[in-house]
């Protein structure tokens, strides 16, 4: 989205005159206006997090982030979110190919099955799980407080987001070109590989992302799945939130910073993707 | 080739082209076994992920008939928590939807300094732990030792632990929501009618009302129902900030892992149900608009 709306706003600047493309003086207050509530709601408190993790100095942030019980939690969030990115880029295509290009009976339900996990409040998403896979789940199999529990939520949790970022892009897909290379004899393999694949890279590593920094920032569905035991299934939100509740502030603004850096990379990262996609497109 | 039969191929025309070309040319090298392979595996994993786990739910919620669901509803503290919920989404869904709108018209029809910044600043919520935000909230407006907490308190504003800061954290994880939909719908647009309408002599607001909002009306409905949603549902963010008090800062999502931590899973499964409820009709109503969305 973000950098469509530069490279978009900046040739639509270009044909128009320049009067109305500065800012008036109603949306120059607007900006304002805007600017401040953004500040208070979003730039001030997240600068307060690093402010805080800064406050004790160098020494007592490292020694905080590398508390062992903390780096086991860093640890396995950013291993289970790497896992579930992996799945997703695999799982999100195959999902997005078979809406775009498949047609079969059922399918529209399938388009409203992706969207569940992003609208379901992460707490229900944890007991819904429980449900099936927990101890009493009518599976016979409990994953109730173990790692597998973490990655199921996770693997829950970030469903949609390779699905969303690569199926309007497959749609918009020109087929002709994959007729031309499947009637110069190329496989089907050979097609997705040379050809479909790389039109949709960009679209599924903007998707990868996303469901990367979601995973890591995972906290609502674990509360009831994993147990949050140390050492074994605590995750860094957990570890942050019980920082929290030992009054620690300035040990949970270091962790939180941590997560902060995490997503403020991501961020880029899909900013400079989508940059690509666009250029492409 | 099939291109000949659609002279003029439009943006929103593309998909179904493509559907309808792909049933002419190739109507049976479609349906291989490598397609029937890649249908089930998806089928199997979408049902095994969300349909089976959600569709246990209802299950659980009525194994006993309407006990469950009539007794949440007979807990005052339930009803309280579920109406807190109601209020703060309503709320948060207005402020989201307002600022949203603006910004969204901001970032597409202006320049000014610090806009790439501010545009990929506000995808920031969609990546920041639920935790983290509620903690920092917590540093800058909580009442003993925040930033501005002690002087909005002297002044007799409680955020923290109050529907005020319950609001500010259900408004900071929905904030994208709304703009995401916005935006690339104003892009598509173009500025040729808001400049026909200036031209003609309409004034900003006589534009915005007459051009613009018409053209974005479904993506700001898409967006309002998805931040609904989000909003209804947030979890982690609210724990922080609302202190969790019984009966007074408890939104429904707590309600949910308190009954279920104290061993109430029926009342855990039927609050969660309603939960549940609302969030996939918001999703089912985006679907049924989707379409119109797509063919104006």
């Amino acid at each position: 989205m973000t950098a469509s709306t530069l490279t978009r706003g900046r040739s639509a600047l270009s044909r128009r005159p320049a009067r109305e493309g500065g800012l008036t003086w109603v949306s120059g207050l607007g900006l304002g206006i805007t600017m401040l509530w953004f500040s208070l709601l979003v730039l001030i408190p997240l600068a307060a997090v690093v402010a805080t993790a800064a406050a004790g100095g160098w020494d007592q942030f490292w020694t905080t982030v590398t508390n062992e019980q903390t780096l086991a939690a860093i640890r396995l969030t950013l291993g289970g979110a790497v896992l579930v990115t992996m799945l997703n880029v695999v799982m999100g295509t195959a999902i997005a190919w078979v809406l775009v290009r498949d047609r079969f009976w059922g399918k529209s339900v399938l388009d409203v099955l992706i969207d569940i996990p992003f609208a379901l409040p992460t707490v229900v998403a944890g007991l819904v799980l429980l449900s099936l896979y927990g101890a009493q789940g009518p599976l016979g199999v409990d994953v109730a407080n173990t790692r597998a529990a973490v990655f199921l939520a996770f693997a829950f949790v970030t469903l949609p987001f390779v699905v969303r970022t690569v199926q309007p892009v497959l749609a918009e897909l020109d087929r002709d070109v994959e007729e031309a290379a499947a009637s110069l004899g190329a496989s089907r393999i050979t097609t997705f590989r040379r050809i479909i694949l790389p039109a949709l890279a960009p679209a599924i590593a903007a998707g990868a992302a996303l469901s990367f920094a979601r995973a890591v920032s995972e906290y609502g569905s674990l509360v009831l799945l994993s147990g949050n035991l140390p050492f074994q299934t605590e995750v860094t939100s957990v570890r942050i939130l019980s920082s929290i509740e030992n009054d620690n502030r300035a040990g949970a603004a270091a962790v939180a910073t941590v997560l902060l850096l995490i997503s403020l990379l991501v961020i880029i990262a899909i900013d400079l993707l989508q940059r690509r996609l666009v250029r492409r497109g | 080739m099939a291109l000949v039969d659609v002279p003029h191929r439009g943006f929103d025309e593309d998909q179904r082209d493509d559907t309808e070309r792909a049933r002419e040319i190739r109507p049976r090298r479609r349906a291989s076994l490598g397609t029937w392979i890649l249908r089930l595996v998806v089928t199997a994993y979408l049902f095994l992920l969300v349909a089976w786990p959600v569709s246990l739910i209802v299950q659980r919620t009525f194994s006993e008939g309407l006990v469950e669901l009539r007794g949440i509803l007979d807990d005052p503290d339930v009803v309280h928590a579920l109406r807190l919920s109601v209020i703060v989404a309503v709320i948060a869904v207005v402020i989201n939807t307002v600022f949203g709108v603006g910004m969204s018209i901001l970032l597409v029809r202006y320049e000014f300094p610090g806009k790439r910044l501010l545009s990929a600043f506000v995808d920031l919520p969609l990546a920041v732990s639920p935790i983290v935000v509620g903690l920092s909230l917590v540093l800058v407006y909580g009442g003993r030792d925040g930033w501005f907490g002690p002087g909005l308190e002297s002044a007799g504003f409680q955020v923290i632990y109050a529907t005020p800061g319950i609001v500010m954290a259900t408004v900071f994880v929905a904030l994208p929501l709304v703009i995401r939909e916005v935006v690339p719908v104003l892009e598509e647009i173009g500025i040729d009618q808001e400049r026909a309408a200036h031209t003609l002599g309409a004034n900003a607001w006589q534009t915005f009302r007459r051009i613009t909002l018409p053209a974005i009306k479904w993506a700001i409905v898409y967006g309002v129902v998805l931040s609904l949603a989000r909003s209804l549902g947030e979890f982690g963010a609210v724990k922080v900030v609302s202190g969790n008090l019984l009966g007074e800062t408890r939104t429904a999502t707590l309600v949910v892992e308190e009954k279920y931590l104290n061993f109430d899973k029926g009342g855990a499964y039927a609050t969660a149900f309603l939960l549940a409820l609302v969030s996939v009709a918001c999703i089912v109503v985006v679907a049924i608009i989707r379409p119109k969305d797509d063919t104006p």
